[in-house]
C-alpha cells in the first residue's frame, strides 16, 4: 500500500525539520521591502532600528545607560523576529508538502499522439509507432496522449477513450484504484496519478504550469497567498490602531515637555510597541495560512484563502442525500408476513431467496433476517440449490431448491410470477405496500412456491449520528438543505428522520441553481458539493462549491474546493474550519487590544514618576523600578507571540453552538483573558528582570 | 454623596428615557414621510419651501450628492454668519452699540455654530448684538443641529436598505428636521423656560442698585428661546458667558431639570428612531444603554469626586461635609452639577451650570474624557448616532470574528472599506486633539492664555482643543481663548471635528446601503442584547479612550496625585 501520499502526511505541530527551516526563513523574512504589508510589524521594525542606532551612540559616544536601550533594542527585534518566525513556520509545514508534490511531477514523460487528427490513431487500440516521447511539461491543452499500465498521467486531462484503473493516491493519498473511462462523470484524469491496469487515450485540458498538481502545490506552499478579504480588513484595522497610538506617543513629547518630564525616545519607543497591536499583527499570517493548511490536511483543497473565509460565513447548506445523509444504499428494516404467516417463516424464505443476492440489498436483507429474526438458512438436504440471480426483464431473484422455487421482487413483478392479478392481493397486502410507500421505502414481495408470504420494507437508512449534526448545525444558524432525485414522498420521510431544515425533491440541477440563487437573493451565503458536468453551473453558483476529486474536469474547475476524499458529508466540517479561522483571528485581536490596559499601568507610572514621583501610586503591580517595568513590558509582549504561536496555528476551540454563546465564551477567555493575564505575566517578568539586575 | 443626589440623578435620565420612545417614533414617522399630528399644519408650508427651492422632494440623492449638499449648505452658511458677526455695527437691533467682531474671533465663532460647537471665546452679553444673537448665532443653532440629524438620518437609511444608491434628500431632511422636529419642540421648551422665570426680551440691559448700594447693569435680551434651542440642539452656546450658571439662563431647579432633559431628549430619542428604521427597536434600546451606563458611571465619578472634596480646602477649615463647592452654584449642589457635567459633555452640548475648571482633578478629568470618547454619550444632536454606529461597527469587526463569521451590523457585512473609513473618522480626534494640545504645550504664545500652570494648565490646553475637536463647546476657564492662536486652530480643530469626521462616515453609509442585508440567524451575532452593550461600552472605552491616557495621565490624574499630597496649581 501506498504512503507516500502527500495530503496524508501528517507532520507534527512542530516538526524540528520545519522549525530549523522556519528560523532560518523568519531572519530571510526581516527584510523591510517583505515587512512593508504589515504595517503593524513594519513599524516595530523600523523603531527596533532606531532604538538599535541609540544603542550604539550611547556605548561610543557614552550617553544615558547603554545596557537599557541594547536590551530594549534587543527585544524589539525578538517581537519581529517572533513575528517573521510565526509565519514561517505556519509556511513550513506547506513547503515540506509542495516538495513532495513537485517530486511527482518533475521528469515524467508522455506518449503523445503525433496526428491527433488521425481518427484510426485516436479511436481503438494503441498503434506502436503512432506515438511520441516528450517531456510531460511541454504537453500543450488539445494534445492527445496515450498512457498504458504503469505509466503516469502527464497531465490533467479527459480520457476521449478506454477504461483504466488509475491509483490516484499520489493527490489523494488513497491507494484503492479507481476507475476512470471515456464519457460520462468519470473521464476525467489528474497529472501525477498512476494507470495500474489497461490503456485509455487522454485530451489534455491543461496548460503547462496550471495542472492541478501545479495548482496544489502553489497552494499549499502559500506562493500566491494574497490577503483575503477579511484578513485585509483586519489589517487595516491593526494600520489604523498604530496610527492611533502613534499619535498619542509623538504628541507625549510636547505634553511631557511641558510638564518638564525628561522622556527619552528610547522609552516613548517602548510604550508606542506595547500599545500597538503587535501580538495580532505578528499572527496574522499565520493564522490565515494555518487554516489553509488545517484544509489541506483534512484533504480538501481550496482555491483561495477568500474560500475558506465564506466557508465560515454559510448560512444554507446543499447537502446531496446519498452518502452525505443516507448510507448509498438501501437497507431491509423490517418483515411484513400475511395473517397466518409466521415472521419467522417469511424471514426464512426472504434469507433463502437472498442467500445468491450480492447486491448491498440482498446482504442486509440477510443480516436483518438473522440478526433480529434469528432465521436460519434453509436446510437443502442433498438437494443443490440453484441461485437465481435478479434479471433485468424479470425483476426477481430467489433460489431453487429441487422443484421448490422461492423469489422476492418487486411487487408487480412477482405477481406476474405466482400469476396472482393485483387486485386480488390481500388487503392486509395491499395496506402494507402502502405504508412502505408512504415512508419512503420500497417494498419487495416474498413468495414460496407460488404462495405469497409478506413483504420485505427496504429503506435508506440514515447515518448514525447525521441529525444530532445537524442540530448543531442549526444552533450555529445554518440551514441544511438535502437535495435528492427521489419524489418527495420518499424525500420528506427522510429529511424528517435525518432533522434538515428543508428538502429538494426530484431535483435536477437547475432546480439547485435556482434554490442556490433563491437562498442568495435573501441574503444568504449557500454551500454545496457535486461532481458531475451538469453541478458546474450550481457550483460555480454557490458561495462555497465544494467538487469532489473523482468528478469530472468541469466540476472541479467550477468550484472554489476540491475534496480529495470525494466525501461529500465533509462539507460540514469544511464550515467548521473556516469558523475556526475567522474565531481565531478574532479571539486574537481581543487579547492582543485588551493587552493594552496592563501595558498601560506597567510603562505610565515609569515614564513620568521622576518628574512626579506621587505618580507611583498608579504602579499597581509594584514593578521594581521604572526601567524594569519598561522591559518587563516589552519582553512580555515579545514573548507573548511566540506563546500563542501554537494557538494560531492550531486555531481557537471550536464549538457548534449559537452565536451568543460563543461569543460570551470567547470574550470570556480571551477579552478578560487579555486584560488579566499581562498584568501576571509583566509582573513575573519584572521579578526576573529585577533578580537578575537586567535593569 | 446622598441618596437624594443620586435618586435626581436617577430621575432625570429616567425622564429622558421616557421621552425617547414617543419622540424617537415620532421622528421616525417624520423622516420616513408619513404624516403626523403636526402634518396638517406643516405640510402646506413644507410644500411651500420646496416649490420655492426648486427642490424635488421625491428625488433621492446618492451619499456623495447628499454630503456635498451638506458641505456646500454650511460653505453658505459659514460665509452669511461671519458676514453678519463683522458686520454686526451697521446692521440692526445693536441696542448697546457693539462694534463688529475682529476677523478671528468671527472666523472661530462661525465655525463654532456652524459645527454646532458653540464654543466661545467671548462674552455674549459683551460682544455679540441681538441681531447676532438672534438672526446669526440662533439661526445656526438650529440648523447645525438639522444638519447633524439630517446626516444621521442618512446613516441609518444605509443600514435600513438594502442594495441601495441612495440616502435620502438632504434638503427635505434638514427641512423636516427644522420644522417638524425642533421649531415646535423649541417653541414649547421656551415656554417652559418663561414659566420657570428666564426672561425674553429685546431690551438691552437694565441698570439697577444692588443691595450693597452698587450700580449694576445686568445684560438681557431674547434668551428663552436661545435656551430653548441651545440645549435641544445640543449647541450649549449660551446668552451669558457663565452659560447655564447664570441666575437668569438657569434661574431654579425646574429650569435646571429641564436643561438637562432637553440636552439629552432629541439625542437619545434619536437612537430609538435608528432602531425603528432598522426595523429592530432593540438596537435602538441597546445604544440607550451603552449611553446610559457610562453616562450614569460618569455622572457618578464627578459626584463622587465632588463631594468628596478638596483635601486641600479641609486643612483651610472648610467643611468636608459640604464637598468641593468652588465654582458651583448654591441652587444645584454637586449632583445636578455632576449631572449636568457629565450630560453636557457625553452629549456634545457644552452648556455648562458649573465651571468645569473648578471641578476637583478627577471631577474634572470625566467630562474631558467623555468628550475625548467622541461625543457619543449620546452625543451631539444627529452626531452622537453616527459616532456610536462607527464604534458599533468597530466592536462587531473586532469581536464579530470570534463568532467564526465575517462581521455583520444589521445584516450588513463588515468589510475592509467600512473599516478603512471608520477608522480614519476615529483617527481624526486624536490627531485634533492631542496633535493642537501637544503644539499648543510648548509654544509660548500659547502659553502665555494660561491661567493656571502646572499640571491644571495642561489640563486647560487639552481641554480647550477636546472641547473643540469634540465639537462640544464647553470650556475649562481658565484658558484665555480669544487670541489670533487659539481662535484659529480650536476652528480648525472644530471644522476637523465635524466635517473630516462626518465625510468618511457618509462613505461608509454610501457603501452599506449598498450592500445587501443578511437575515438574521442564530450564528449571527446578537448586536441588541446585553452582550453587545457591554461589548461597545469596552470597544468605546479602549479604542476610542486609551490613546488619551497618557495625556491624561500629565493633567487631571497626576494633578489628582498631586491634590492628594498637598500641592495645588
Amino acid at each position: 500500500m501506498s504512503t507516500k501520499s502527500v495530503a496524508k502526511h501528517q507532520l507534527a505541530l512542530f516538526d524540528p525539520a520545519i522549525i530549523g527551516a522556519a528560523a532560518l526563513d523568519a531572519l530571510k523574512k526581516l527584510a523591510p521591502h517583505r515587512l512593508a504589508a504589515n504595517p503593524v510589524i513594519f513599524v516595530t521594525e523600523v523603531v527596533a532600528a532606531l532604538v538599535t542606532f541609540l544603542w550604539l551612540r550611547a556605548l561610543f559616544q557614552g550617553g544615558a545607560d547603554p545596557s537599557f536601550s541594547g536590551q530594549i533594542a534587543l527585544w524589539l527585534w525578538f517581537t519581529v523576529l517572533f513575528a517573521t518566525f510565526a509565519e514561517a513556520v505556519a509556511e513550513g509545514r506547506g513547503k515540506a508538502q509542495a516538495a513532495t508534490l513537485r517530486a511527482t511531477r518533475s521528469d515524467t514523460v508522455a506518449k503523445r499522439l503525433i496526428d491527433p487528427k488521425n481518427a484510426a490513431q485516436t479511436s481503438g487500440a494503441p498503434i506502436a509507432g503512432a506515438v511520441e516521447t516528450v517531456a510531460a511539461l511541454d504537453l500543450r491543452a488539445g494534445d492527445v496522449v496515450l498512457v498504458e499500465a504503469g505509466d503516469v498521467i502527464p497531465s490533467d486531462g479527459d480520457i476521449i477513450e478506454g477504461v483504466a484503473s488509475v491509483n490516484e493516491s499520489a493527490i489523494t493519498g488513497e491507494s484503492a484504484p479507481v476507475i476512470r473511462e471515456a464519457g460520462g462523470d468519470r473521464c476525467a484524469v489528474t497529472g501525477g496519478t498512476t494507470v495500474l491496469s489497461d490503456w485509455i487515450k487522454v485530451r489534455i485540458t491543461a496548460q503547462p504550469g496550471s495542472t492541478f498538481i501545479d495548482r496544489m502545490i502553489a497552494l499549499v506552499e502559500g506562493a500566491e497567498r494574497q490577503k483575503t478579504p477579511n484578513e485585509l480588513a483586519l489589517s487595516v484595522l491593526l494600520a489604523g490602531l498604530t496610527l492611533i497610538f502613534l499619535i498619542a506617543v509623538v504628541t507625549l513629547w510636547g505634553l511631557a515637555a511641558y510638564s518638564g518630564a525628561q522622556v527619552g525616545v528610547v522609552v516613548l519607543v517602548a510604550l508606542l510597541v506595547t500599545l500597538i497591536p503587535t501580538t495580532i499583527g505578528g499572527l496574522l499570517s499565520a493564522i490565515g495560512i494555518a487554516g489553509m493548511d488545517r484544509l489541506v490536511r483534512f484533504n480538501v483543497l481550496a482555491t483561495s484563502g477568500r474560500a475558506v473565509e465564506a466557508a465560515g460565513d454559510v448560512d444554507t447548506l446543499l447537502l446531496d442525500k446519498t452518502g452525505t445523509i443516507t448510507f448509498g444504499n438501501r437497507m431491509a428494516s423490517e418483515f411484513l408476513p400475511l395473517p397466518g404467516v409466521s415472521a419467522i417463516t417469511l424471514a426464512e424464505a426472504a434469507l433463502a431467496a437472498s442467500l445468491g443476492d450480492d447486491t448491498p440489498e440482498g446482504r442486509s436483507i440477510v443480516a436483518l433476517a438473522k440478526a433480529d429474526y434469528g432465521a436460519t438458512a434453509p436446510d437443502f438436504g442433498d438437494v443443490k440449490p440453484a441461485i437465481v440471480p435478479f434479471a433485468a426483464q424479470t425483476r426477481l431473484s430467489g433460489v431453487d431448491i429441487g422443484d421448490r422455487s422461492i423469489r422476492k421482487g418487486a411487487v408487480e413483478a412477482l405477481f406476474r410470477f405466482i400469476g396472482l392479478p393485483s387486485d386480488q392481493a390481500p388487503a392486509e397486502f395491499r395496506v402494507g405496500v402502502e405504508r412502505i410507500g408512504n415512508s419512503g421505502g420500497t417494498p419487495l414481495a416474498v413468495a414460496d412456491n407460488g404462495i405469497l408470504l409478506g413483504l420485505i420494507h427496504l429503506k435508506d437508512v440514515v447515518k448514525p449520528g447525521i441529525r444530532e449534526r445537524f442540530a448543531a448545525l442549526r444552533a450555529m444558524g445554518i440551514k441544511t438543505v438535502m437535495i435528492t432525485g427521489d419524489n418527495p414522498l420518499t424525500a420528506a420521510s427522510i429529511a424528517s428522520e435525518a432533522g434538515v431544515d428543508d428538502f429538494l425533491a426530484e431535483a435536477t440541477p437547475e432546480d439547485k441553481l435556482k434554490l442556490i440563487r433563491k437562498e442568495q437573493t435573501g441574503g444568504r451565503l449557500v454551500a454545496m458539493c457535486g461532481d458531475g458536468t451538469n453541478d458546474a453551473p450550481a457550483l460555480a453558483q454557490a458561495d462555497v462549491g465544494v467538487a469532489m476529486q473523482t468528478g469530472t474536469q468541469a466540476a472541479r474547475e467550477a468550484g472554489n474546493m476540491v475534496d480529495l476524499d470525494s466525501d461529500p458529508s465533509k462539507l460540514i466540517e469544511v464550515v467548521e474550519i473556516g469558523k475556526q479561522l475567522l474565531m481565531t483571528r478574532g479571539s486574537l485581536t481581543t487579547f492582543s487590544i485588551a493587552n493594552d490596559v496592563a501595558k498601560y499601568f506597567a510603562i505610565l507610572p515609569a515614564l513620568f514618576v521622576a518628574t512626579y514621583p506621587e505618580l507611583e501610586t498608579l504602579n499597581v503591580m509594584h514593578l521594581a523600578s521604572p526601567q524594569s517595568a519598561i522591559l518587563s513590558a516589552v519582553i512580555f509582549n515579545a514573548i507573548i507571540i511566540v506563546l500563542l504561536i501554537p494557538l494560531a496555528l492550531k486555531g481557537v476551540a471550536y464549538r457548534a453552538v449559537g452565536a451568543a454563546a460563543l461569543l460570551r465564551r470567547n470574550l470570556l477567555i480571551y477579552g478578560l483573558g487579555g486584560l488579566i493575564v499581562p498584568f501576571i505575566g509583566i509582573k513575573a517578568i519584572d521579578l526576573f528582570v529585577a533578580a537578575l539586575h537586567l535593569a | 454623596m446622598t441618596f437624594t443626589g443620586w435618586l435626581q440623578i436617577g430621575l432625570i435620565l429616567g425622564l429622558a428615557a421616557l421621552t425617547a420612545r414617543p419622540l424617537g417614533f415620532y421622528m421616525a414617522r417624520v423622516f420616513s414621510g408619513e404624516s403626523t399630528l403636526l402634518s396638517p399644519v406643516l405640510a402646506p408650508i413644507e410644500r411651500g419651501f420646496y416649490k420655492l427651492a426648486g427642490v424635488a422632494p421625491e428625488r433621492e440623492q446618492g451619499w456623495l450628492a447628499y454630503t456635498l449638499a451638506m458641505l456646500a449648505f454650511s460653505a453658505a452658511g459659514f460665509v452669511s454668519l461671519y458676514a453678519i458677526l463683522r458686520l454686526q455695527a451697521f446692521l440692526p437691533l445693536n441696542p448697546q452699540g457693539f462694534d463688529g467682531v475682529p476677523p478671528d474671533l468671527a472666523f472661530n465663532t462661525a465655525v463654532s455654530f456652524l459645527t454646532n460647537t458653540n464654543w466661545q471665546a467671548y462674552g455674549g452679553e459683551t460682544t455679540m448684538s441681538h441681531f447676532s444673537q438672534m438672526a446669526g448665532l440662533a439661526v445656526h443653532n438650529f440648523l447645525s443641529a438639522a444638519t447633524g440629524v439630517a446626516l444621521a438620518l442618512a446613516v441609518t437609511r444605509a443600514f435600513a436598505r438594502a442594495n441601495a444608491a441612495t440616502l435620502g434628500n438632504f434638503w427635505v431632511d434638514m427641512t423636516r428636521a427644522t420644522l417638524y422636529v425642533l421649531l415646535p419642540l423649541s417653541l414649547v421648551l421656551a415656554l417652559g423656560f418663561l414659566a420657570s422665570g428666564v426672561p425674553q426680551t429685546l431690551q438691552g440691559s437694565v441698570d439697577t442698585t444692588t443691595l450693597e448700594g452698587a450700580r449694576q447693569t445686568i445684560a438681557l435680551g431674547p434668551m428663552a428661546s436661545q435656551e430653548a434651542i441651545k440645549q435641544l440642539g445640543t449647541n450649549g452656546g449660551g446668552f451669558f458667558n457663565t452659560n447655564a450658571a447664570h441666575p437668569l439662563e438657569n434661574p431654579n431647579a425646574f429650569a435646571n431639570i429641564l436643561q438637562i432633559w432637553s440636552m439629552l431628549a432629541l439625542s437619545t430619542a434619536l437612537l430609538v428612531t435608528f432602531g425603528v428604521m432598522v426595523g429592530d427597536e432593540r438596537q435602538g434600546w441597546a445604544f440607550v444603554q451603552t449611553v446610559g451606563i457610562l453616562l450614569v458611571v460618569g455622572a457618578g465619578i464627578v459626584y463622587w469626586a465632588e463631594s468628596a472634596g478638596n483635601p486641600l480646602l479641609t486643612t483651610l477649615g472648610l467643611d468636608p461635609a459640604a464637598g468641593n463647592m468652588e465654582g458651583k452654584e448654591q441652587r444645584f449642589g454637586a449632583s445636578m452639577s455632576a449631572l449636568y457635567a457629565a450630560v453636557t459633555t457625553g452629549l456634545s452640548c457644552g452648556a455648562v451650570n458649573a465651571m468645569h475648571d473648578s471641578l476637583t482633578p478627577l471631577g474634572g478629568l470625566i467630562p474631558l474624557f467623555l468628550i475625548q470618547l467622541g461625543e457619543i454619550l449620546p452625543g451631539g444632536v444627529g452626531s452622537g448616532l453616527y459616532g456610536l454606529i462607527v464604534f458599533a461597527i468597530l466592536s462587531v469587526f473586532i469581536a464579530g470574528l470570534m463568532v467564526g463569521r465575517t462581521p455583520e451590523f444589521l445584516g450588513k457585512k463588515i468589510e475592509s472599506r467600512e473599516i478603512k473609513l471608520a477608522m480614519l473618522a476615529v483617527l481624526i480626534l486624536p490627531l485634533a486633539i492631542l496633535g493642537y494640545s501637544s503644539v499648543a504645550a510648548v509654544l509660548p504664545s500659547a502659553l502665555a492664555s494660561l491661567a493656571n500652570n502646572g499640571p491644571h494648565g495642561l489640563s486647560e490646553i487639552l481641554y480647550a482643543y477636546t472641547s473643540a475637536a469634540g465639537n462640544n463647546g464647553s470650556a475649562f476657564a481658565g484658558l484665555s481663548a480669544n487670541t489670533p492662536w487659539y481662535n484659529v486652530t480650536t476652528a480648525i480643530a472644530m471644522i476637523l471635528g465635524r466635517f473630516a469626521y462626518v465625510v468618511p462616515v457618509m462613505a461608509i453609509a454610501g457603501a452599506v446601503a449598498a450592500k445587501k442585508k443578511a437575515q438574521p440567524s442564530a450564528g449571527t451575532f446578537p448586536t441588541d442584547g446585553g452582550l453587545f452593550v457591554g461589548l461597545l461600552i469596552g470597544v468605546i472605552l479602549i479604542v476610542g479612550g486609551l490613546q488619551y491616557f497618557p495625556a491624561l495621565a500629565l493633567g487631571p490624574i497626576v494633578e489628582h496625585v498631586l491634590m492628594l499630597a498637598g500641592k495645588t496649581f
